[in-house]
């Protein structure tokens, strides 16, 4: 039996996601610009996709912008903000997704100061001196949600609070790619301008995603053509895969907390029986995300762990998945303070709704079997 | 390139090669069919040590049939032609044409005839001369840019006169060496590196037809990585005319090496025990010889002592065609044959996972033969990683 922990790095769809797109691209293919009937169909299934993804994060369905995913959201929050607002100041984490942390060189080449704020090693922003780091000219912060290696859940409410009464002309972005659907998110309570949100990652298709940007928020397009989206996001809508991703984030938030507290007490079995092996280390901290436990197997190659999990059927990730293009180590765990030995041997358990207790002990009894073998013949 | 439905392949080597010179032609024009088979209809024939390859079928990509062609060894040059009537009239107008298809401004360019037809009544230089003029107008006329030189031009027009007329304008290097299949057959260690495939190539060209053998090791080499040795040998059967690639599961036999043999050896009796294997899949292919990537000095594996006992291993003799070479220049070629980028994908193969700390750069064969003694089962698991081994057909 299949037993898919990779979860963070994306999805199975939903049943329904696939019924739902399959009928969209059979039965509803018009161009949502187009004036005629197939043209309004089209348009009629985008407006409703944007009220249940809306209605996810207790937005307003023009709030929602829809992207090509996660990366796009990130992208056009930085750049677009930072271009149409006052300031050349920028904050974010040192944690952050390559898709922020890649667009930071190219603020830097546009005359931005762009400054880390530090974090504890529990990958937790500091709060005291994130609040001394604001300054006149900051235009911009952006710091994620649920950090997609380790986990740790970022108090992004608290630095919206923070920055909104130092500077309340500054913007406040979160990727929350890996939180949404596992945590409950209100655009009311937390009080950011913007959200980047991902729908292969609650169980919907893959190339969607979506920006939350405020009402009254300032933003400059980054994409242009033919002025689709209100002019932020040119490009005919992603019909079927946005329909996709409505389907999903109305399936994936309803009974969200309930469903989140099972993921966590499975995320709790797993801890509790890997630790039962020596030469261990738990690099997801307590303040965390139900879903994501990376774990660290001294004297054990992640990638060689990972390959033997997977003849076991068992899917898992080294590190991060996005960067197994690389082979540095990741610069998260480098950042708390993992040493290189370990974060050698660390792998991303992530689960979701799907995942069962029988799977979780299948999980640790293969471990149990292959970690010691491994250790054995292990050179370096 | 002009446009032209018409190839004119010329081939160097294969001409002084007396007696046997048929059969290397009709392999040449054997593996060229091949080449271009999944294009369409070609006529390809021989004549006066040329060989024409005439587009048959409507709207064929010539400019994809001599990307196929830069890769079929013999070929020393692909020349681009038109053909047409035995008629100053129609010589001047084609040739003229040709050389309006090509890149032209500000070169120069000069007119050859071969009068092999001696009943045509313009003499050789009396032909030259009419169809430069005839050029010179229509590039003017054209409204560009071109100017003669007898002496060095950058564009030679060859006018041929023979059965009909035969215009050259523009020529493309090919790549050389032997038709493959002329030179026997040889069983290639496939690694995913820059060097094995470069070695594969470097003897291919000289006509011989190969085998790939490449050591699998899951869970410590994974998918991917045989994903790119697969992806290798393809780019190289592009030049091979087709590549039989055995996928051998290695797994067993290195941990029956770690368990049993010293650490610092573990690397040499690895590859040892390869070369066995890749011995026996040669012999039963009937391959007379093996080839790998290996180069003096690169690697603990590759000093001269660890040569010595890698090779004491096989009784065929071994090609190490990159040897002598400089890594910069194992990748100069890996780049001129489009291997370069696939071999740097980072995917470890069996070789690098299991480096020990501190292997021995001289190893004594003595020393090597002692300690695979304590391989009790070894010949059992050769035989069995060769029973299993996946054949893919490329």
């Amino acid at each position: 039996m299949e037993v898919y922990l990779d979860n963070s790095a994306t999805t199975r769809p939903y049943a329904e996601v696939c019924s739902a797109m399959f009928d969209t691209m059979n039965n509803n293919y018009g161009n949502p610009s187009s004036l005629h009937k197939l043209g309004i169909e089209a348009e009629r299934a985008v407006k409703t996709a944007k009220e249940r993804v809306a209605a996810a994060i207790k937005a307003d369905p023009s709030e929602i912008l829809f992207t090509s995913g996660g990366t796009e959201s990130d992208n056009l929050a930085l750049l677009g903000a930072a271009a149409a607002n006052r300031g050349r100041h920028i904050l974010t984490t040192p944690l952050e997704h390559p898709a922020i942390m890649s667009v930071l060189p190219v603020l830097r080449d546009r005359g931005y100061k762009v400054e880390y704020i530090p974090v504890d090693s529990d990958g937790r922003v500091m709060l005291d001196r994130f609040e001394k780091m604001i300054k006149a000219d900051t235009v911009l912060v952006s710091a994620m949600l649920v950090n997609n290696e380790i986990g740790t859940l970022e108090p992004i409410a608290e630095m919206t609070e923070i920055l909104k009464k130092k500077r309340p002309g500054a913007l406040m972005h979160t990727d929350a790619v890996q939180g949404f659907g596992k945590v409950p998110i209100n655009v009311n309570s937390m009080r950011v301008d913007m959200i980047s949100i991902s729908s292969h990652k609650i169980h919907g298709p893959k190339g969607v995603g979506a920006l939350y940007v405020r009402r009254g928020t300032k933003l400059k397009p980054t994409i242009y053509g033919g002025g689709q989206q209100t002019n932020l996001r040119s490009g005919t809508e992603n019909v079927p895969g946005i329909v996709g991703f409505g389907v999903a984030a109305m399936m994936a938030s309803q009974d969200l907390d309930k469903k989140a507290e099972r993921i966590a007490a499975l995320r709790k079995r797993l801890e509790a029986g890997l630790l039962r092996l020596d030469d261990i280390k738990i690099n997801t901290p307590n303040c965390c995300a139900p879903h994501i436990l990376n774990v660290s197997f001294g004297g054990v190659r992640s990638e060689v762990m990972l390959h033997s999990l997977e003849m076991s059927d068992i899917y898992v990730s080294s590190g991060s998945a996005c960067s197994s293009h690389k082979k540095e180590p990741s610069y998260v765990l480098t950042e708390i303070g993992v040493k290189p030995r370990m974060i050698d041997g660390s792998i991303r358990f992530s689960l979701s709704e799907f995942t069962t207790a029988e799977q979780i002990d299948e999980v640790i009894q293969a471990v149990e079997k292959i970690a010691p073998r491994l250790r054995r013949l292990n050179m370096r | 390139m002009q446009k032209t439905n018409l190839l004119l392949l010329k081939y160097g080597e294969i001409a002084l090669k007396g007696l046997n010179r048929p059969r290397f032609e009709q392999k040449l024009i054997d593996n060229i069919n091949s080449a271009l088979a999944p294009l369409g209809k070609f006529s390809v024939k021989k004549a006066q040590s040329t060989i024409y390859v005439e587009a048959l079928d409507e709207g064929i990509d010539m400019y994809e049939a001599v990307e196929r062609l830069k890769k079929v060894f013999g070929i020393v040059n692909i020349c681009p032609a038109a053909r047409c009537e035995k008629g100053m009239d129609s010589i001047k107008e084609t040739a003229a044409r040709c050389v309006l298809d090509m890149d032209i401004d500000g070169k120069s360019f000069k007119v050859e005839t071969k009068r092999e037809d001696k009943r045509f009544p313009l003499k050789s230089p009396e032909i030259s001369r009419e169809v430069g003029g005839a050029i010179l107008r229509a590039v003017n006329k054209d409204g560009r840019n071109i100017r003669v030189d007898v002496h060095d031009p950058d564009i030679l027009v060859q006018v041929e006169i023979r059965d009909d007329a035969y215009i050259v304008a523009d020529i493309i290097s090919g790549a050389g060496g032997m038709p493959v299949g002329t030179g026997g057959r040889a069983a290639l260690l496939l690694s995913g590196g820059i060097d094995s495939p470069v070695a594969g190539w470097m003897i291919s060209k000289r006509g011989v037809a190969l085998d790939a053998v490449y050591f699998h090791s899951p869970p410590y080499t994974s998918e991917r990585a045989k994903d790119k040795v697969v992806d290798l040998a393809k780019i190289l059967s592009a030049y091979t005319r087709g590549i039989r690639l055995y996928v051998v599961p290695f797994t067993d036999i290195q941990l029956d090496i770690i368990d049993n043999c010293p650490k610092n050896y573990l690397t040499v009796i690895m590859r040892r025990i390869m070369m066995r294997i890749a011995e026996r899949i040669a012999v039963s292919n009937k391959d007379m010889a093996l080839i790998t990537g290996e180069s003096i000095g690169q690697v603990a594996s590759q000093t001269m002592e660890a040569l010595y006992c890698t090779n004491s291993a096989v009784n065929l003799p071994v090609f190490r065609p990159c040897i002598g070479m400089d890594k910069e220049e194992i990748t100069a070629i890996s780049k001129k044959i489009g291997a370069y980028e696939t071999s740097i994908q980072p995917y470890e193969d069996c070789c690098t996972i299991f480096v020990p700390k501190h292997p021995k750069t001289k190893p004594r064969l003595d020393e090597i033969t002692e300690a695979e003694k304590s391989l009790t089962n070894i010949d059992e698991m050769i035989e069995k990683a060769i029973e299993d081994a996946e054949i893919i057909k490329v």
